[in-house]
């Protein structure tokens, strides 16, 4: 199970790899669209419903012009689904106000509030997701120093992320070789535990030591440089000024129940 | 015990975001001011070590169920506060944006519950205390668990008056903390077993590594940022708490709150909700919906009903329309696939 | 050009823990030489060459790069010199990309934009990695990686190149490409290795290492011929001085 979150973390990293449209917009662009969508779709009032819905028009249209496959974001969306399930739950058993009924059936608060989480889950993971896979943590972490971010929380999240995927195949290594030896549940308490992993850390420390001599080999000092430098040109400009309306637009003018009274309307 | 976007309110997210960016930042200046630049890539491999620890489990004896290593404390022990607090931060930030574990927004909370209190609560006020000068292995046991409890539990409450100031959630506070703190007792307890397993195995086979964090002793015991995020915690929890003690949790404040999440949580509560009432009723073709019983509560607090008093006409041309601005929006992006994939 | 020599007198490493890695290692490396370092596992030479840039201090006695003796105030001037190319390319590559990665030395130096563009073209063309520049390190195969931390090392235009097993777990086609790679070079250079056919393609030199100390030091085709001195160092011949099992089937002499 945990294996299959570093698949897709590859996966992930293969698919921002890839020149799309979405790829070349300027990382702040999209973190900050992002991010006042986010505000945006969480600043409903917890009974909203149908104005959330407008607002997948965001993920979606990111999804196109970046490539990112449907199925793949769906994955992701139920493989962290049950944590939001599971506090959200309580929302029906604990708030049983009937709003609206038809017949038989009755529509409780808690049911209502159930489902708006559930919407705002899935908008807020689905747009993060496809926002990441389309642009990648080298310009998300290039965008974060570009909005002010402190380097050496930049720096230290891209080294975390190169070491990632090597360390990740060090621990599977060794829980895979305690696995093959390990008969009845014996091997796999706690003393072989920490010894593993204590280990395992002292290997890791031994590597750190190892990429400082290599970095001092370099000219090190403290701190980390680079050369790239990002540009913010009119279409990102046009990105962020675009969406931000549209959000904003999205948030104040109710537009599902505009458009259904008016269909409604119409049709008597 | 991530939290995650959906669950929260954007005043609390925002809040919690500043409270967190300015951590950051502090321990930012502490780590590049401090000379030891070894630290640099140490912080990388440990924070991608927290991950690969993760890949190994253990069973938990006479449950059936197995744990893993949470890792903040260790950080802390390994680290110090600042660098710990950092390493932490971005391993959260890497979980948000590639395994969707919490969200963007709930980052700010997710950095405090889990980064603060390991890194400048339980480590400094209590690990190192109860260590001790002369470390044992007993010693490193008692005192990693005592922390990693508090630590966590602490980080857990702070999950708790997060969920409730956001107002998302209909779980009541006695009952939501009832939930949360045993269970992150338990989580505590293996939390600080593992953590003095491992720091038992690395103090017997190389002793002088954990002394890494006594040569950077000006940062773990500069009582400055302790005292500071003391402050902020205090601030969090105690206006949290005095809040909700004050409040009917069915009364005016509580239903204005929940309904009206995007006022500020400064501005008197009238004047947000007033004002959000009035963009409301001069664009929503249908004003009385979303606020129409917040409005009616002004008049009589004591009124029951805190979900919007919907008429079957609204929801229906709701749902009418929602339905086809969603398939809008999914017409949108496949025309748009449509197009690129004509182009290429 | 005479300041490309390595030398070291006496040389004495006590780690920490009590370990003797080192005692008393003496040999001097002349400008253009092509020097192999061979000898058992835990011989020293991991630890030999880390003296050689400084990144460990000697317990005993003293290296001199370049006819400078290495100390505090020459530390940055001999690292500009020595470049080391480490066993695991791994540890040698962190940043994000490759072209990053071979940018960090030269933005170090705090050369001017253009000018480090114009060195990481350069080194990375060397190396036959053109294309690859935007590539994440750990997008590359052993190969490649192998050839990336090269670059990385070129890129800082040292004098003297310092390498640890640079050909350990390559396929025979990289190691071959490898070999011609390192052939072109007209450095100095330090090869510590366990690929003896190696040693004998590209060093003339040959200094053998056993528990700390050097055990001979010589033309490498005499050594890897000499079975008095492989034999206690837990060496063997090289396959290409054994003879051909097959089309020549040692003589019985008994
Ligand atoms: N950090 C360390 N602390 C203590 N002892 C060490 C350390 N590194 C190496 N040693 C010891 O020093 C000796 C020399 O090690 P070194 O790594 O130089 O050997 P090597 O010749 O490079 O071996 P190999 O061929 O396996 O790479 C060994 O006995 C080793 O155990
Ligand atoms: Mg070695």
């Amino acid at each position: 199970m945990i294996e299959s979150r570093f698949a897709d973390i590859g996966w992930m990293d293969a698919l921002s790899g890839r020149d799309t449209p979405l790829r070349r917009i300027d990382p702040r662009a999209k973190l900050l669209a992002t991010l006042g969508f986010i505000l945006a779709v969480l600043s409903f009032p917890k009974y909203e419903v149908a104005g959330l819905l407008p607002f997948f028009l965001y993920p979606v249209v990111l999804m196109s012009i970046g490539d990112v496959p449907v199925a793949f974001v769906l994955r992701r969306l139920a493989v962290v689904a049950p944590f939001a399930v599971f506090v959200g739950m309580f929302n029906p058993l604990l708030d049983r106000q009937v709003v609206a009924g038809v017949g038989p059936w009755v529509m409780t608060g808690g049911w209502l509030s159930f489902a708006s989480i559930l919407l705002r889950f899935a908008l807020t993971v689905g747009a993060t997701l496809v926002v990441v896979a389309g642009t990648g943590i080298h310009d998300v972490c290039r965008g974060l120093g570009a909005l002010g971010v402190p380097a050496a929380f930049t720096a230290q999240v891209l080294f975390l992320y190169r070491y990632l995927f090597v360390l990740v195949d060090d621990g599977m290594r060794m829980a895979r070789a305690r696995a093959l030896r390990s008969f009845g549940g014996r091997g796999m308490g706690m003393r072989v535990y920490g010894h593993m992993l204590g280990s395992l850390l002292l290997r890791t420390m031994g590597r750190a030591e190892r990429i400082h001599l290599a970095m001092r080999c370099r000219g090190f000092d403290g701190q980390v440089r680079t050369l790239t430098r990002l540009r913010f040109g009119f279409a990102d400009a046009l990105f962020l000024l675009g969406w931000s309306t549209a959000f904003v637009l999205l948030r104040c003018f109710d537009l599902p129940r505009r458009v259904g009274g008016w269909i409604l309307g119409a049709g008597t | 015990m991530h939290m995650a976007d959906a669950l929260i309110s954007p005043a609390v997210g925002g809040g919690m975001w500043v409270a967190s960016a300015g951590l950051i930042g502090y321990c930012a200046r502490k780590v590049r001011a401090c000379l030891d630049d070894r630290r640099v890539p140490l912080m990388g491999v440990l924070g991608a070590f927290v991950f690969a620890a993760q890949m190994i489990n253990f069973s938990i004896p006479g449950t059936g169920s197995s744990g893993h290593l949470g890792g903040g404390l260790l950080l802390a022990i390994l680290l110090g506060p600042s660098a710990a607090f950092l390493t932490i931060a971005s391993v959260l930030t890497v979980q948000a944006l590639f395994f969707a574990d919490g969200g963007l927004l709930a980052l700010g909370c997710n950095i405090f519950n889990l980064g603060f209190f390991p890194c400048f609560v339980a480590y400094p006020l209590v690990y190192r205390p109860l260590v001790g000068r002369d470390p044992n292995p007993g010693r490193i046991a008692v005192a990693a668990t005592v922390a990693a409890v508090i630590g966590l539990q602490m980080g857990a409450f702070c999950v708790v008056m997060e969920t409730l100031l956001s107002g998302v959630s209909e779980l009541p506070f006695g009952k939501f903390l009832l939930l949360m703190q045993p269970i992150h007792l338990a989580i505590g307890v293996v939390e600080g077993l593992v953590t003095a397993a491992v720091v038992g195995f690395v103090w017997k086979a190389r002793p002088e590594v954990l002394d890494l964090d006594r040569a950077m002793a000006p940062d773990a015991g500069g009582l400055r940022p302790v005292l500071i995020g003391l402050l902020v915690a205090a601030v969090v929890v105690g206006g949290g708490l005095s809040w909700f003690a004050s409040t009917h949790p069915d009364g005016l404040e509580w239903a204005m709150f929940r309904t009206a999440g995007a006022g500020e949580l400064e501005a008197p509560a009238d004047g947000a909700h007033g004002a959000l009432a009035q963009v409301q009723e001069t664009t929503a073709l249908m004003p009385d919906y979303g606020f129409k019983a917040a409005a009616a509560e002004e008049g009589d607090a004591e009124q029951q009903p805190v979900w919007p008093a919907v008429d079957t006409g609204t929801s229906v041309a709701g749902l009418v329309g929602g339905g086809l601005t969603l398939a809008a929006a999914f017409l949108i992006g496949w025309l748009l696939k449509r197009r690129r994939q004509a182009k290429a | 050009m005479s300041h490309h020599t390595v030398e070291a007198r006496d040389l004495y490493h006590t780690y920490p823990d009590g370990t003797a890695a080192l005692r008393g290692i003496t040999f001097c490396i002349t400008h253009g030489e092509s020097v192999a370092i061979v000898g058992e596992n835990g011989a020293g030479k991991s630890t030999l060459l880390m003296h050689l840039n400084g990144y460990l201090a000697p317990t005993g006695g003293a290296v001199r790069v370049g006819g400078l003796p290495l100390n505090r105030d020459t530390l940055p001037a001999v690292r500009r010199a020595v470049g080391m190319v480490f066993q695991d390319p791994d540890d040698q590559l962190f940043m994000p990309t490759v072209f990053e990665d071979v940018a960090f030395g030269p933005l170090n130096l705090g050369l001017p934009p253009g000018e480090v563009e114009g060195r990481v073209a350069r080194a990375l063309e060397t190396v036959g990695m053109e294309g690859l520049g935007n590539r994440p390190p750990y997008k590359l195969s052993g190969g490649e990686k192998r050839a990336a931390a090269i670059a990385t090392v070129l890129a800082m235009e040292p004098d003297i190149l310092v390498m640890d097993e640079p050909s350990a777990s390559l396929d025979p086609r990289s190691r071959r490409r490898l070999i011609e790679l390192l052939r072109s070079f007209s450095h100095t250079k330090i090869i510590a290795t366990h690929d003896l056919d190696m040693a004998l393609d590209l060093c003339e030199r040959t200094l053998v290492l056993h528990e700390g100390l050097v055990a001979a030091d010589g033309p490498t085709r005499d050594i890897l011929r000499d079975e008095s001195i492989l034999g206690p160092c837990s060496l063997e011949k090289p396959l290409r001085l054994q003879g051909c099992p097959i089309c020549a089937p040692p003589r019985a002499t008994a």
